[in-house]
């Protein structure tokens, strides 16, 4: 798919944006330089800030290219940072795990305000994002020049940051890419948690540490998707009480030890990595989420226009339960 | 010489509204009114405020007045510092005083405020939408195990510690058997029980009336291990290892030998009449490891089935001591901040030592979270707590669940006169005495007690719900949610809050 289809169907839903940050995320974009972390940058004062960013990046392995990521200019769109993008290898002879170097990385140079903000750090994907509306955005970035399996893509109305381009979603970390809809009022405990843990939130809003938490439990702590997804928006107590007992200690246990992960307020959150997407509402459904099928293309959305605008045939239209996980993976 | 000092107290009855019933000199255990052939008279040196002979006058004749005579006021020489070194100056002697820290230092608790949703969140009403106070304390793993087996199924990996639950993040703190009565202590379990939640027994033994509540009671082994052994320890729902105690910390106890009757001797498991002195420190423990051992040995003896608590006083390093202790298989620490409450302790040390239990659970959780073990140990807060304000406000700060102590006692009908170390308590809590124990009516005082829990824990869901959160465990250290309201910067950064505005 290229990236026409989901910035027509983003566009169905402008009411719920402000024209102050939109975003996307493709998966399956970078196919030459598979191998390599894909480090989407914004630059502010690049004469300054690139030099400082080449040499932490040569302190921990090669960059094998980099480049200005193509933009064009739009009318509507004021281009505060310039956006780069680097193909990058951890050196291998560090002994460390490559994701363990470049989430280190990403930690560092963003925590650190140098001119520099690490907003995609993934192999084979990329984020878009800046201060506008979807259709801006897309048109500067051209996304419809690039090919993807998995499309995230979302339209910000800003209350916290407005019109930084850092804030806008899609959030990645390494493999994963998260949007939000809604707003996460256990915010501050998930980020004492989460940074107990050595990550480190640079981005004023509460939509970053929903991608820590994902790659804490599913990458570092191996928990199943479906499972990591059951931490942050578990059953009540009293639906646990009810479970038959195996069932019900483990789900004890994951809502003792995952007590800080679990995320409270109003969101709607779909969440990707290369092999699976997958949508998620806290648990008592305070925002909407409807999934769309058609073939073997999944679609998960805040609104059903947006679905028939990509896809008109789509064949199932349903509304999840509320923390009832809807999770797309790719066969092969 | 020093000569009389000025009455505390000046107690009137208004004769027009006395029908002289009596019913003031019968309740009054401090002798401040007598008969006088027909009439009534008063000796207001007597009294202590304790309002007895107010809360039972059924004509609202009599007047309490504070201060009635003034001293030439200073700023620097108050009253009390005053009054000290004339008591001190006749007697030569520590100055003794009840309940907690009577100095005026600022309440950090009044200078925070809570946060409630508008508009970008939707806050929840508790009336229609599930809130959880559901609470759980105990040691828990920093990950999970979780494997699927073939067929999907979850297997859980990993051994869990049990845990101990309440409905409600609020128990009731430990007050011993001989600090209070029996009848206090049965009001207190029975509302406990009928709450969901836990009290702790003190260091004063389990009294057989106790044992139908053993379930909801938390043993406390202390340093004088009154009333220690291995059926009392298997009777609890939990040991606590006390250490300290926010009223008098670095100090022990010491439980006259006139209040140790022949109940009290059995319970305690000391002679009768005899002095019951806890030592300062516990002369087994002189290092953390040496606790850690005393937490291994307890756990060993009821075979890893009871949750083991720590108790300490918040002092000024109590959040390096509550890392050491979560370095011990101990699955609670107890952090009881200057302002809580006791029988007796110097005076002194109840108002000089020690540090607020705001300061003491924000650096607690701060550095278990800094070293990554926050997960390790529970917090629990206790000292001051006297509303669900105060409870969301710990609980945001850092705390997992609370203690109250003087607030369950005055749920009871205590009027926090501080006069708990004379054993004369009117109102049957702070006493021995039979006549003064039989006016606590155990069914009655279980339902006050229970009330006020209750009350609590709805106030709780309400203000969870005003914030948009749905589960107490959301709010435990989301401290984004709390401001501080003329609380100067460096304390602002030790609680981590911002100010009111930002």
């Amino acid at each position: 798919m290229d990236g026409s289809g989901i910035r027509e169907a983003l566009s169905m839903m402008n009411e719920r944006g402000s024209g102050e940050g939109a975003g996307y995320a493709a998966y399956g974009i970078y196919p030459d330089y598979r191998d390599c972390y894909a480090l989407h940058v914004f630059f502010d004062g690049i004469r300054e800030s690139k030099p400082l960013l080449d040499s932490t990046l040569a302190q921990w392995g090669t960059i094998e290219h980099d480049e200005a990521i193509p933009t064009r200019d739009r009318p509507g769109l004021r281009a505060a940072h310039t956006p780069w993008r680097y193909f990058f290898k951890p050196d291998p002879s560090l002994g460390t795990p490559e994701d363990e170097i470049v989430s280190a990385l990403v930690m560092q140079v963003n925590a650190a305000r140098r001119g520099a903000l690490i907003f995609s750090s993934g192999k084979d994907l990329g984020v878009f994002k800046a201060g506008g509306w979807p259709e801006d955005v897309a048109d500067f970035y051209r996304i419809e020049d690039y090919e993807g399996y998995i499309w995230l893509a979302h339209n910000r109305y800003p209350t916290n940051t407005p019109g930084w381009w850092g804030g806008a979603h899609p959030f990645n970390l390494l493999d994963w890419s998260v949007v939000h809809n809604g707003e996460i009022t256990s915010y501050g405990t998930n980020r004492r948690y989460i940074e107990s843990f050595g990550y480190t939130c640079t981005m004023h809003t509460d939509t970053e540490v929903v991608a820590y938490l994902i790659d804490l439990l599913v990458r570092r702590h191996g928990l199943d998707v479906d499972i990591a997804i059951r931490a942050l928006a578990p059953p009540f107590w009293e639906e646990i009480d009810r479970m038959p007992e195996a069932e019900r200690e483990w789900n004890g246990a994951l809502r003792l030890v995952y007590a800080s992960a679990m995320m409270n307020g109003p969101f709607a959150i779909v969440a990707a990595n290369r092999d699976m997407m997958v949508g998620f509402t806290d648990r008592g459904k305070l925002r909407p989420m409807v999934v769309g099928e058609c073939g073997d293309r999944l679609y998960i959305s805040s609104e059903e226009a947006a679905i028939r605008a990509m896809e008109p045939r789509v064949e199932s239209i349903r509304m999840p339960g509320a923390g009832e996980p809807v999770i797309g993976r790719i066969v092969a | 010489m020093i000569g009389s000092l000025p009455s505390r107290y000046r107690i009137g009855i208004d004769p027009v509204r006395c029908m002289e019933c009596g019913r003031c000199i019968e309740n009054c255990s401090y002798g401040v009114f007598r008969w006088d052939y027909d009439r009534i008279q008063v000796n207001s040196r007597n009294c202590t405020a304790c309002h007895r002979c107010i809360a039972c006058c059924p004509r609202d004749a009599i007047s309490l007045e504070e201060h009635p005579c003034d001293y030439r006021s200073h700023p620097l020489w108050t009253r009390e510092a005053r009054e000290a070194i004339y008591n001190q100056a006749r007697t030569g002697k520590i100055i003794l005083a009840g309940m907690g820290n009577a100095l005026d230092y600022p309440v950090i608790f009044d200078r925070l405020v809570l946060d409630a949703c508008q508009v970008t969140n939707p806050s929840l009403d508790p009336l229609r939408e599930p809130i959880e106070l559901v609470t759980h304390l105990g040691k828990r793993p920093a990950r999970l195990d979780l494997r699927r087996r073939e067929g999907g199924d979850v297997e859980l990996r990993t051994r869990l510690t049990p845990n101990l639950r309440i409905e409600t993040p609020v128990m009731i703190g430990h007050m011993s058997y001989g600090a209070i009565s029996l009848n206090a202590q049965v009001a207190m379990a029975r509302a406990a029980k009928e709450t969901g939640t836990f009290m702790g027994t003190g260091e004063g033994g389990l009294h057989a009336a106790l044992h139908p509540y053993q379930d909801r009671m938390i043993v406390q082994v202390a340093s004088g291990r009154f009333g220690v052994n291995i059926d009392y320890l298997e009777r609890g729902a939990a040991i606590e290892i006390k250490i300290g105690q926010g009223a008098k910390p670095g100090i022990g106890g010491h439980l006259p030998g006139e209040k140790v009757c022949a109940e009290i001797s059995r319970t305690r498991m000391i002679p009768e009449g005899s002095d019951a002195i806890s030592p300062a420190p516990h002369h087994d423990i002189y290092s953390i490891e040496d606790l850690a051992q005393l937490v291994r040995g307890l756990k060993e003896a009821t075979e890893w089935k009871k949750p083991v608590f720590v108790k300490i006083a918040a002092v000024h390093n109590a959040a390096a001591i509550a890392a050491g202790i979560a370095r011990s298989p101990a699955d609670a620490v107890v952090v009881d901040g200057f302002r809580g409450g006791t029988g007796a302790a110097p005076m002194v040390l109840r108002d000089h030592v020690g540090i607020p239990i705001e300061a003491a659970v924000a650096s607690v959780d701060q550095k278990l979270r800094d070293q990554g073990i926050r997960n390790e140990i529970s917090v629990i807060a206790s000292g001051g707590i006297r509303g669900s304000a105060d409870i969301a406000k710990a609980i945001a700060l850092g705390a997992d669940a609370v203690y109250i102590g003087t607030a369950a006692l005055a749920a009871m009908g205590c009027r926090v006169c501080g006069n708990c170390y004379r054993g004369l308590c009117p109102w049957g809590i702070a006493t021995q005495r039979p006549d003064l124990v039989a006016r606590l009516d155990p069914d009655e005082a279980s339902g006050l007690v229970a009330n006020l829990i209750r009350a609590w824990t709805l106030e709780l869901a309400e203000l969870l719900g005003a914030a948009g959160i749905n589960s107490i465990e959301s709010l435990r250290g989301n401290r984004d949610r709390l401001r501080g309201y003329m609380l100067d910067e460096g304390l602002m950064q030790v609680l981590d809050v911002k100010p009111v505005g930002a």
